[in-house]
């Protein structure tokens, strides 16, 4: 195995924040691997995807070392790293048509002529599965439901056919159904393309899913780092167990009290 | 198309684009139904309107027609109007832009010299510019562009702050696409829609300035304006208060026309949007 990207003792402080969002985060990211960084809301796990893909804010403490063995003098934006964003109802722009935001990666990296661009938009469209592709690149952000904007911004970031591949909480903002879908179709395309996925999710039953190894966050730490099925059968940190505890399935007792 | 079919909806907006609509016309057939220069004497002076089919709206002092001065002074105020906030915008969305997405110290300066301009009464300063400049066609706009680009830049300004910081431009970031493109392509388009409402009143605003600075004999003298026609009838306000009327009424149109289509822009762009 290879390892795409290692991290060493990464610390970020974001300005006039008292303590620090990450703390000597240290690990490896294999090749062809899937990750998930699973943890609950503010242990850090998107500071760290941002990280990753340097889009911190300005002014941003970051102290630690990112390697990408690879790669040499760092990865190119875009070409390297694809982002697919939690909300796609923010990460696509309103008022540019959804091939011009689809082709924009593969013009840039590849050096398509607009044409072949358009071609290309069209083949990436029918691979993230969206129905009429013709239709949908002349198409707005706003004319299409949640579930196909996802598609398209996960078209989007694979469009320059990156090595690595950030998915940062993109079934949040979606229901179970089309979550199951659009995590369905990450791993085909990731398994297809011989990439590499980080998953960030608070969802440890999405993330033992599909990933072949866990990283468990908590208040800016890495607690737990293993692979998924025995993270899942002997946690051996307490936040892995909590979280692991506080799972909700059909066999969870109700937790609102029953009328009488 | 929705949107322009939102806009005619309103009283407001149909009324205000029905003003303009015949302001305009007036202004593109201003050759046709009155040929030749209207500053060429057409017939007796002070002649009063109504009086003479060939010249509807009479005479001014020295016998020019009054009707020709009207629709070709249409022509004067739209252009000036139009040229100078489009001016305005153009410049005051690329400062905006600009000291929204640089930021820091680019951000500073940039809107302090956005604030000089703010602090001088935009009358005075335009008076000063063409005083200084000459009166042409050309300066006046300039002089009015001037004097109102200050208020779409803090606008642009503020709509580039809350938009730098979404999703979209972050993807770009990803993407790989320069700041530059950055600025102009994913984040200028969307800060548009309230500045094109700003727009209107920055035409209504320098109709009124371009009126008020050819009354004060500022304008161009080979060109025939609204605010000229009205100080030329001044000196003869008792006999002849049509002279001053006339244009004056013209005046009064095409600001309401332009305020009208303004606030119903406005309200369309509100109510319709994105869902």
């Amino acid at each position: 195995m290879t390892t795409v990207l290692g991290i060493a003792d990464l610390t970020v402080t974001y300005r006039r924040a008292a303590a620090s969002a990450l703390i000597g985060i240290s690990l490896e990211v294999e090749a062809g691997e899937i990750l998930a960084i699973i943890g609950e809301s503010g242990s850090g796990k998107s500071t760290l995807a941002r990280a990753i893909a340097d889009l911190l804010p300005e002014r941003t403490e970051v102290a630690g070392l990112l390697r990408w063995p690879g790669l040499e003098g760092g990865p190119r934006a875009g070409r390297d790293i694809g982002y697919v964003f939690q909300d796609p109802g923010s990460s696509l722009n309103p008022v540019l048509s959804i091939g011009e935001q689809v082709g924009e990666g593969a013009r840039r990296h590849l050096g398509l002529s607009r044409r072949a661009a358009d071609a290309e938009v069209l083949r990436l469209l029918t691979r993230v599965r969206l129905p009429e592709p013709e239709r949908i690149a002349r198409a707005f952000p706003h004319q299409l439901s949640g579930g196909q904007r996802q598609r398209v911004a996960i078209a989007a970031a694979i469009a320059a056919q990156p090595h690595l591949l950030i998915a940062d909480e993109v079934t949040s903002s979606l229901d179970v159904v089309v979550q199951a879908a659009i995590v369905e179709l990450l791993v085909e395309l990731v398994r297809a393309e011989n990439m590499t996925l980080i998953f960030v999710t608070h969802d440890l039953a999405l993330a033992s899913g599909i990933a072949d190894r866990v990283a468990v966050m908590a208040e800016g730490r890495l607690v737990e780092l293993g692979p998924v099925a025995d993270v899942i059968a002997a946690p051996k940190a307490a936040e892995t167990a909590a979280l692991i505890a506080a799972h909700i399935d059909l066999t969870t007792p109700p937790l609102v009290g029953e009328a009488p | 198309m929705s949107f322009l079919r939102r806009l005619l909806s309103s009283p407001t907006g149909a009324i205000g684009a029905a003003l303009l609509s015949v302001i305009a016309s007036a202004a593109l057939l201003a050759p046709w139904i009155s040929p030749g220069d209207p500053l060429s004497i057409a017939g007796p002076a002070l002649l009063a309107p109504f009086s003479d089919p060939a010249l509807p709206f009479g005479t001014d002092r020295l016998g020019r027609d009054v009707l020709a001065g009207l629709l070709h002074g249409a022509r004067t105020s739209l252009v000036v109007g139009l040229a100078a906030a489009a001016a305005s915008v153009l410049l005051g969305s690329m400062v905006g832009t600009i000291a929204g997405f640089a930021g820091r110290l680019v951000d500073e300066a940039l809107m302090r010299v956005v604030d000089a301009f703010q602090i001088v009464p935009g009358f005075l300063l335009a008076l000063a510019f063409v005083s200084v400049a000459g009166g042409s066609l050309p300066t006046v706009i300039v002089a009015i562009a001037l004097s109102s680009w200050a208020q779409p830049a803090r606008l642009v300004r503020a709509e580039v702050l809350s938009i730098r910081e979404r999703d979209y431009v972050a993807a770009a970031r990803v993407i790989g696409m320069h700041p530059i493109e950055i600025a102009f392509k994913e984040i200028l388009p969307n800060a548009l829609p309230p500045v094109f409402a700003l727009a209107a009143v920055i035409v209504a605003a320098a109709i009124l300035t371009e009126a008020a600075l050819s009354f004060l004999g500022l304008g161009d003298p080979n060109v025939v304006t609204w605010g000229s026609m009205i100080a030329e009838g001044r000196n003869v306000l008792r006999a002849a208060p049509f002279l001053s009327v006339i244009p004056g009424i013209g005046l009064v149109v095409a600001v309401l026309g332009v305020y009208l289509v303004s606030e119903a822009a406005g309200e369309a762009l509100g109510r319709g949007g994105r869902p």
